[in-house]
């Protein structure tokens, strides 16, 4: 250690280390940062403008009224759920058998690849573009956001089964195997006792979301919440919309709160 | 172990009879539910419509090829609205996410009976109302246009990157933070040395996988005019454009498969 007359200090490490992609990356995002911000059109008259009437806005919310439009939000509230419950064991139920497919140390490779294909292209589409479609196919109401709900989770809950079965202990599965099962057997025995805990928390919070996303068909006419809050925008009763908000965050809480508990008691 | 009596010989069951009764009763009761929600939306849809959609669909997808493949020329700016609308609103989210995502960890927070239930309370509210009705409401205050959307992505997201940065902060491992509080840090030392440099993968990797969602779910903020491609899909089909629809669906199609490779990158780099 060589003696310097200068106390030597200690820096800690960037999180970067390549310090050329470290400083390229800055250099990319302030770039980046001064293209976006340039053709941001921000009209700040506009927001300045927007301030007051954002304030009245905001206070237009309060108090929330829960009790003039009782009737058209207890029948959104319920139309929702009943699509959330059906569109949530449907979406299950079918993306089971893609799951399995999608699995690489399952299925061969052709059924492999277009089980795979079946995920990426209903995960791509949001559900209201989907819904978009259902509506000008099944006409308005809740079987058309039902449909586009069920789609959406075949993508997302069947790319997670299919993970999770890649990520199995094999040795579990080599013994039954070993025993002579058949292949349901196998799959019953081997395979489903190891994916079904987290498979069941994952449904919930599918549920979880199908519940939220059903707020948003509505307002392409897919039948459920969405359309009532849609409604309620459109007449300026913004606090029966803030009534609306406030049931929708008190359901999720409750979901949430019902899958943490089921979790538990699973696992 | 769970063993059945059969005329004198012992037989295997995989559950106890009482867990065996247990689960056929949940699944006794999900059943019903679901047959009786089944019924209620049977009676609100119209049948006719629906056997009469294969010829439907067949008429859309002869009317929506082929794509009419001028257009693009006028989809590269939504396109820029659209990244733009996700990556701004994904800077936003997490500049506010971070303080609530502190203040909501158990381990960090200043108040675990005040400012803890406020953060979570946050988060929740911010996670449950989706990004196209904040948009819808924020149309109403500031405008419209890609600003609304900016901040409707940045609402909508400040709840996930929240909710998960404060689990990967509780998950921290406390010796490190111990270590650098025996040196006499003070309490902002102990975050930037003790706490921050065990959360930023999962920071980082937060951020990418967020910012991927944002682009899918700005591409149709445009349908309650936020900005973004979303507003020529929703212009291509009031005018019954099918040729145009379909050459943004695959313009969509294309930027959440870039999106989702370069997030993928990102977090197979950082993790």
């Amino acid at each position: 250690m060589s003696q310097t007359g200068e106390p030597r200090t200690w820096k800690r490490p960037p999180f970067i280390q390549n310090a050329r992609l470290r400083w390229g990356l800055w250099l990319g995002a302030a770039v980046y940062l001064t293209l976006a911000f340039g053709t941001l059109e921000v009209d700040w008259g506009r927001v300045v403008e927007g301030v007051p009437r954002g304030q009245r806005f905001i206070a237009s919310f309060f108090p929330p009224d829960f009790l003039s439009r009782w009737e058209e939000i207890f029948d959104g509230i319920y139309e929702s759920l009943w699509m959330t419950v059906t569109s949530t064991v449907i979406g299950v139920a079918l993306s089971i058998p893609v799951g399995l497919g999608a699995a690489r140390n399952l299925s061969p490779t052709p059924v492999y690849l277009a089980c795979r294909a079946i995920v990426a292209l209903s995960r791509t589409f949001p559900e209201i573009i989907l819904a978009i479609f259902f509506v000008k196919l099944f006409g308005f109401g809740p079987f058309a956001g039902f449909l586009a709900l069920s789609l959406a989770t075949i993508g997302f809950y069947g790319k997670l089964l299919a993970e999770d079965i890649e990520a199995m202990d094999p040795v579990q599965a080599e013994a039954v195997k070993a025993t002579g099962a058949s292949w349901f057997q196998w799959l019953n025995y081997a395979v489903q006792p190891q994916v079904l805990p987290r498979m069941i928390g994952l449904g919930l919070y599918r549920f979880d979301i199908n519940f939220r996303e059903s707020a948003v068909v509505g307002i392409v006419g897919g039948g459920g919440i969405g359309a009532t809050l849609l409604t309620s925008f459109d007449r300026y009763e913004f606090d029966s919309a803030a009534a609306i908000l406030l049931i929708i965050i008190a359901i999720v809480m409750g979901v949430e709160y019902t899958s943490g508990f089921v979790r538990r008691w699973v696992q | 172990m769970a063993v059945r009596d059969v005329n004198g010989l012992k037989q295997w069951q995989r559950r106890e009879r009482g867990k065996q009764f247990a689960i056929w009763a949940a699944w006794l009761a999900g059943v019903a539910v679901f047959t009786y929600c089944w019924q209620l939306i049977s009676e609100k849809t119209i049948w006719m419509f629906v056997l009469d959609s294969p010829r439907q669909a067949a008429d859309l997808a002869e009317r929506m090829v082929p794509p009419k493949w001028s257009y693009m020329s006028s989809l590269w700016v939504p396109l820029w609205d659209t990244l733009n609308i996700a990556t701004l609103g994904t800077l936003m989210a997490i500049i506010i996410a971070v303080p609530v995502a502190f203040c909501a960890a158990r381990n960090t927070t200043p108040s675990v009976y005040f400012v803890r239930p406020v953060a979570l309370f946050v988060i929740v509210a911010s996670r449950s109302i989706n990004s196209l009705i904040w948009a819808l409401m924020l149309v109403t205050i500031i405008g419209p246009g890609v600003f609304a959307g900016v901040i409707a992505i940045g609402l909508r997201s400040i709840g996930f990157c929240a909710k998960l940065l404060y689990e990967a902060i509780e998950e921290i491992d406390p010796n490190q933070v111990e270590a650098v509080t025996a040196t006499g840090a003070s309490g902002a030392q102990v975050l930037s040395y003790g706490i921050v440099p065990q959360v930023l993968p999962a920071f980082a990797g937060i951020t990418v996988f967020r910012w991927d969602i944002n682009i899918r779910e700005s591409t149709v903020l445009g349908l309650v005019g936020a900005g973004g491609i979303g507003l020529q899909l929703d212009a291509s089909i009031s005018t019954l454009a099918w040729t145009q629809v379909s050459l943004i669906l695959l313009a969509i199609l294309a930027t959440v498969v870039v999106s989702e490779w370069v997030s993928a990158r990102v977090r197979h780099a950082i993790i």
